[in-house]
């Protein structure tokens, strides 16, 4: 089998290098920024957009790496290795969560307002008894149990199924693939619960007054259709530098499938969230979308999310023709990449900086920082392993592949 | 010289694609190909035209959201105005997100039965419909490709077919019809 190992070449990382300074300069120069309180509230919800959103990224190619192995997917195989590696962001991505959300325990920064001990405090002038009725599910104590079990058991599953990968290419033989099966079933029960609770817990709770039983599924799918996003770019990439000759259009158009399949996904989560709400207009659920729409000023950006994570997905990668070619797809997902970062973006900002919200250069920078981050972990994974899988037991089929 | 019908059969699609390949290659022109799943591939060798049903689709699509467009609008805003949880009926736009799920469905509701019927229509799979298939076993689990050619290309051809591994080739006077 093609044993060919990805080179990551010195100009595709002095390119990450620069992106990683820009952010790292965004960053400092965000809390250099004066700030009312000294609370450096805008480039704190900031960290959350980006620790969240690239975090999503890793986790959801993990999620759909175990959804292959159960579902016992063959056409997947011939680009295994790059899911594997955007996975492999991951590790990363989760311990910048992890000590985003120390930093609010420690209350170097105030995005979650529950986690302020007075506001449920009933001798205190903060006290809040809508908070205070939460907390049984948001108190420190069950939350941090939460939030150490989610991150601990995510990245102990990619861990597990990146390794056997490995040792799938030197051992061979069914015993692992088998091996990765009941993993994966075990990692998707424990996702379905966890991937909602998760949002609940980070996101949901900065609009700690407000609740929705969708989020948890808006929160997932808008992740998973940015994962499926990034592991065909980096596919294309991957093709047009030479590599991954095995990989032929059908592959392509399967991946596209898949991005046109969750775009909608997401769109109908994100709708039907919308729609409900604004239907009933029961106060306690539409503050949520007063704060977005008619308080804070955030109407035009939704109107771009809506835009470009389905309008434009749905039109652009409609026809068949569309999936198999290079410069759409590269525009679309693009296109895609940008609008769930600003959904993310929409998710953050009205509950932390509220009507004082920019798309300035600190986010821009900031962002890009992320995007350098993640390209080097990418990358770095690439080039530690031969870029298509050895011994899979669903490889020759993979390679036959053709619609 | 008279002009003959060919059926011959094949009990797999790999030397049923190989075969097609040949013949195309030496310029004879396939009729039609039966057979019992959809063979990928397959319509581009024989050299059929890329199908309408999509633009069809997209076409139906159109009709079912302006239908349905126009039927809430004459209904909710025109005809009889009813406030509905306080949403503001003066104008479509206002009290469009409501509308939504009523698009989409007429929508998909157009477009999918417009392409079936569409689809049974072009192929003429319509009740009392006399069946064209010539050979029942194309359903089961042979393939069989249809070939018009003139007698004296019939030895030829039969020899080019069982070479790529046809199992059975025969002569029938069967009304083909197209």
């Amino acid at each position: 089998m093609n044993n060919e190992t990805y080179t990551f070449t010195n100009k595709t990382r002095n390119f990450t290098f620069a992106l990683m300074a820009i952010g790292l300069i965004s960053i400092i120069a965000g809390f250099a920024q004066p700030s009312p309180e000294d609370q450096h509230t805008r480039i704190w919800a900031n960290l959350l957009i980006n620790g969240y959103f690239f975090m999503g990224i890793g986790l959801l190619a993990t999620f759909f790496m175990a959804l292959q192995y159960v579902a016992e997917v063959a056409w997947s195989v011939a680009v295994k290795r790059v899911y594997e590696a955007v996975s492999c962001y991951l590790p990363v991505g989760a311990s910048i969560m992890f000590l985003l959300i120390l930093a609010g325990q420690f209350h170097f920064h105030h995005l979650w307002q529950w986690m302020d001990p007075a506001v449920t405090d009933k001798t205190s002038p903060k006290y809040d008894a809508l908070i205070a009725h939460k907390h049984t599910w948001l108190n420190p104590a069950f939350f941090w149990t939460r939030t150490i079990a989610y991150l601990v058991i995510w990245n102990l599953f990619q861990r597990g199924f990146r390794n056997r990968s490995l040792e799938e290419d030197l051992q061979g033989g069914t015993a692992i693939h088998y091996k990765n099966m009941g993993k994966g079933a075990l990692f998707l029960v424990f996702f379905a619960v966890t991937s909602s609770t998760s949002a609940w817990d980070w996101m949901m709770s900065l609009d700690v007054h407000w609740f929705s039983t969708m989020y948890g599924w808006y929160a997932f799918s808008g992740m998973w259709i940015s994962a499926m996003t990034t592991i065909m770019l980096t596919v294309l990439f991957l093709k047009r530098k030479g590599y991954l000759p095995q990989v032929n259009q059908s592959h392509i158009h399967d991946i596209g499938k898949w991005m046109f399949a969750v775009s909608f996904l997401w769109s109908y989560l994100w709708f039907c969230q919308f729609m409900l709400i604004w239907y009933t207009n029961i106060p306690e659920e539409i503050v949520y979308f007063h704060d977005r729409l008619a308080k804070y000023g955030y109407m035009g950006l939704m109107w771009t999310v809506f835009f470009m994570n389905f309008a434009f997905p749905m039109v652009l990668l409609m026809s068949r023709d569309a999936k198999r070619n290079y410069y759409f797809l590269v525009i679309v997902g693009t296109i895609i990449l940008i609008g769930h970062w600003l959904d993310v973006y929409d998710m953050v900002m009205p509950a932390t900086v509220k009507g004082d919200h920019q798309l300035g250069w600190i986010e821009i920078g900031t962002c890009m920082g992320f995007v350098g981050l993640l390209i080097f972990v990418v990358h770095k994974s690439l080039a530690k392993a031969p870029l298509t899988v050895q011994k899979h037991p669903y490889l020759d089929e993979s390679l036959h592949h053709q619609y | 010289m008279s002009n003959i019908t060919i059926h011959a059969i094949f009990d797999d699609e790999v030397p049923l694609l190989a075969s097609a390949k040949t013949l195309r290659s030496n310029g004879i022109r396939i009729k039609d190909v039966f057979s019992p799943f959809p063979v990928h591939g397959l319509d581009e060798v024989i050299g059929l035209p890329r199908t309408w049903i999509a633009i069809c689709a997209f076409i139906y699509g159109l009709t079912g959201l302006s239908l349905a467009t126009l039927m809430m609008w004459y209904m909710m805003i025109h005809d009889w105005p009813t406030d509905i949880g306080g949403k503001p009926s003066f104008a479509y736009f206002m009290n469009v997100p409501a509308f939504i799920p009523i698009t989409f469905e007429s929508t998909v509701l157009c477009a999918a039965h417009g392409m079936a019927i569409t689809f049974y229509l072009r192929c003429w799979l319509v009740p009392g419909a006399k069946p064209k298939n010539p050979d029942p076993r194309t359903t089961d689990d042979k393939f069989m490709m249809v070939i018009e050619t003139k007698e004296e290309n019939r030895s030829n051809l039969e020899a080019m077919l069982r070479k790529d591994g046809a199992i059975e080739i025969n002569n029938n006077n069967f009304k083909y019809r197209n």
